[in-house]
């Protein structure tokens, strides 16, 4: 599974069984360009890919469209490019920590008003403190519900 | 309460409290009962002989009546009442009565008192400590990070009935790869939590004057001064410097930082270092030290503990002995200092250790999160005085500058040497150098 950016159901897992109406094969064709409703897209920013792969199959299974990136190089261009309606960031990524990338992100019009959900190892007062003064709409302190996250990004993105 | 009015309020305390007559404390201690009535009222003030019979006769030292302690004991209950939680509520007005009745009670409330504050301040900086530890802090987030993918893939496998096969094969592959993960990472911060107090303590002398120096981020005003200065009296009483061992260490590195900043003045040394930085040509070190006529190792203990400049980068400093052992650590954020044990064998600092007096620099890149590059210049030379006759004392040392400082408009595109901290928290699964497992996934 590659995590340069790819859009998750166009990778090379198998197939989610057809009791789920969003993520069949036909779905999963029609995601070069993605076609899918803008408030359906989320992106997801986190290095560690066992836990990015949990999520995307958790937020497939409710019907989102998911696009992974490892690394916090190419955020900005991937959110130009992918139009999404929620992003999950890593507080720590290699290359660049996910604080100055929700800083550069509430800095643009474009996004300055984008739900992002800050995911972090540090779950210290102080910390969240860090995360909400960045902009974080939410903060959430690994580990995490995979319950909890999936109400979050659905309450984020229906707001 | 005036200060004049504790003794003899406290005589009368005493007096009361053995069930004594006024007239009889008086004729005891020599003194009419009108007039030890006034003392005891605080209408006049005792005499040290009157006080030395009063407290032979009530059986006290006299250093209870004495009014300066007695402030201090008060002072001292004062301190312990307020440290008190919110259901235990003393009688603070009463203290003077109760150090007059109790002495020895009082003096052992306040001990305790100072006991329990010094212990919290203890704890709080050994916390402190561990909270800021390269080793502890890498250990936790790879636990943090193996345990969170676990749940969540658990979680899906159990609450999911109708998982596709191969979903169902990759989950169960992941859980597999992340308990093994999980099971090293907890075994070796055990191993870490183990042997920590052991090798070096949580205080070691080294470490109780860097946290000191932290303390005062590295630049100390007085060794400015080209005046002679007692040292050991300037840090007296500094909490970080518990130890005489740790003591005996800040002053000898304090006499050497007053050494190097006279041969290095600040006056001089920061505009010329700011000229360089600005003009876009890259730091070089070895011009400074020829044009200051000193030698590398003593520009760059300055340059690692000058006070803070907008104009200047924070500069790192390690340095070792002949042996590779690190005798100081000055950190700088993004390089990762080991707290004890061996550190990364590729650091230029151990390259300069093998040719002494051939300086090297080396642009560095440390596996972190995230990565940082630093321009790396270390030399080693012999720390004892000039002489032939083996065993000589070397010493190398390592300056750390970030390289968006130290290099100029160009090379910004030059390979990097990959290294790390120490062994045990470095991802890089390929190095050749490397003496033990990771306890962090490549």
């Amino acid at each position: 599974m590659s995590h340069d950016g790819s859009d998750a159901a166009a990778g090379d897992v198998a197939p989610i069984p057809d009791s789920n109406p969003v993520l069949t094969q036909a779905d999963r064709s029609r995601f070069e360009p993605s076609p899918e409703p803008a408030e359906r897209r989320v992106l997801v920013v986190e290095d560690e890919p066992n836990i990015s792969e949990a999520i995307r199959y958790i937020l497939q299974r409710d019907g989102f469209s998911v696009t992974l990136l490892a690394s916090g190089e190419g955020v900005l261009e991937t959110i130009a490019a992918k139009d999404p309606a929620l992003v999950i960031l890593d507080a720590m990524l290699p290359g660049v920590s996910g604080l100055d990338i929700l800083r550069a992100l509430r800095g643009q019009p474009g996004t300055a008003a984008l739900p992002v959900i800050l995911l972090t190892a540090k779950g210290s007062a102080q910390a969240r403190e860090q995360a909400i003064e960045a902009g974080a709409s939410l903060f959430m302190a690994k580990p995490f519900a995979n319950a909890a996250l999936l109400e979050a990004v659905r309450n984020l993105v229906e707001a | 309460m005036p200060k004049s009015a504790l003794s003899g309020t406290r005589i009368r305390s005493l007096r009361t409290a053995r069930r004594m007559a006024q007239a009889d404390l008086a004729r005891l201690a020599g003194v009419s009962p009108s007039y030890l009535n006034l003392i005891e009222h605080n209408r006049r003030r005792a005499s040290a002989g009157v006080l030395e019979s009063l407290a032979k006769a009530l059986h006290v030292p006299v250093e209870t009546l004495d009014e300066g302690a007695g402030d201090a004991q008060i002072e001292a209950l004062r301190a312990a009442a307020a440290r008190a939680n919110a259901s235990v509520t003393p009688e603070i007005d009463r203290a003077e009565e109760f150090i007059g009745r109790f002495p020895g009670w009082a003096a052992l409330v306040a001990q305790l008192a100072a006991a329990a504050e010094a212990q919290e301040r203890v704890i709080e900086r050994l916390s402190d400590r561990m909270a800021h530890d390269p080793n502890l802090s890498a250990s936790l987030h790879e636990i943090v990070s193996a345990v969170t993918s676990v749940q969540s893939t658990a979680a899906i496998l159990a609450e999911s009935d109708e998982l596709e096969p191969e979903w169902r094969a990759r989950f169960h592959r992941n859980v597999h790869e992340d308990s093994v993960r999980l099971a090293n990472a907890a075994e070796a911060l055990v191993a870490f939590l183990d042997t920590s107090g052991e090798e070096t303590g949580l205080a070691a002398p080294q470490e109780e004057l860097e946290s000191w120096l932290e303390r005062q981020h590295f630049h100390v005003a007085a060794t400015e001064s080209p005046d002679r200065v007692d040292w050991p009296r300037h840090i007296a009483g500094e909490p970080e410097l518990a130890t005489a061992a740790a003591r005996s260490l800040a002053a000898a590195w304090l006499t050497r930082a007053q050494a190097d900043a006279q041969a290095l003045p600040l006056n001089r040394l920061l505009p010329a270092l700011t000229k360089m930085l600005s003009a876009g040509d890259g730091f070089a070190p070895e011009t400074l030290a020829r044009d200051f006529g000193c030698d590398l190792a003593r520009l760059f203990r300055r340059l690692a503990t000058l006070p803070p400049d907008p104009g200047i980068p924070r500069f790192g400093l390690v340095t070792c002995d002949g042996s590779g052992t690190l005798t100081f650590r000055r950190p700088v954020e993004g390089f990762q200092l080991p707290r004890f044990g061996g550190a990364c064998p590729l650091w230029p600092l151990y390259e300069a250790l093998l040719r002494p007096d051939r300086p090297v620099r080396t642009l560095v890149e440390v596996a972190g999160r995230p990565p940082a590059r630093f321009v790396a210049h270390a030399v080693a030379g012999a720390r004892d005085p000039l002489r032939f006759d083996p065993p000589h004392v070397w010493e190398a040392s390592m300056l750390l500058t970030p390289a968006s400082a130290a290099l100029g408009r160009e090379a910004s595109e030059e390979d990097a040497r990959p290294v790390g901290s120490s062994c045990r928290v470095c991802p890089r699964s390929g190095c050749t150098a490397r003496r033990e497992p990771s306890i962090v996934a490549g």
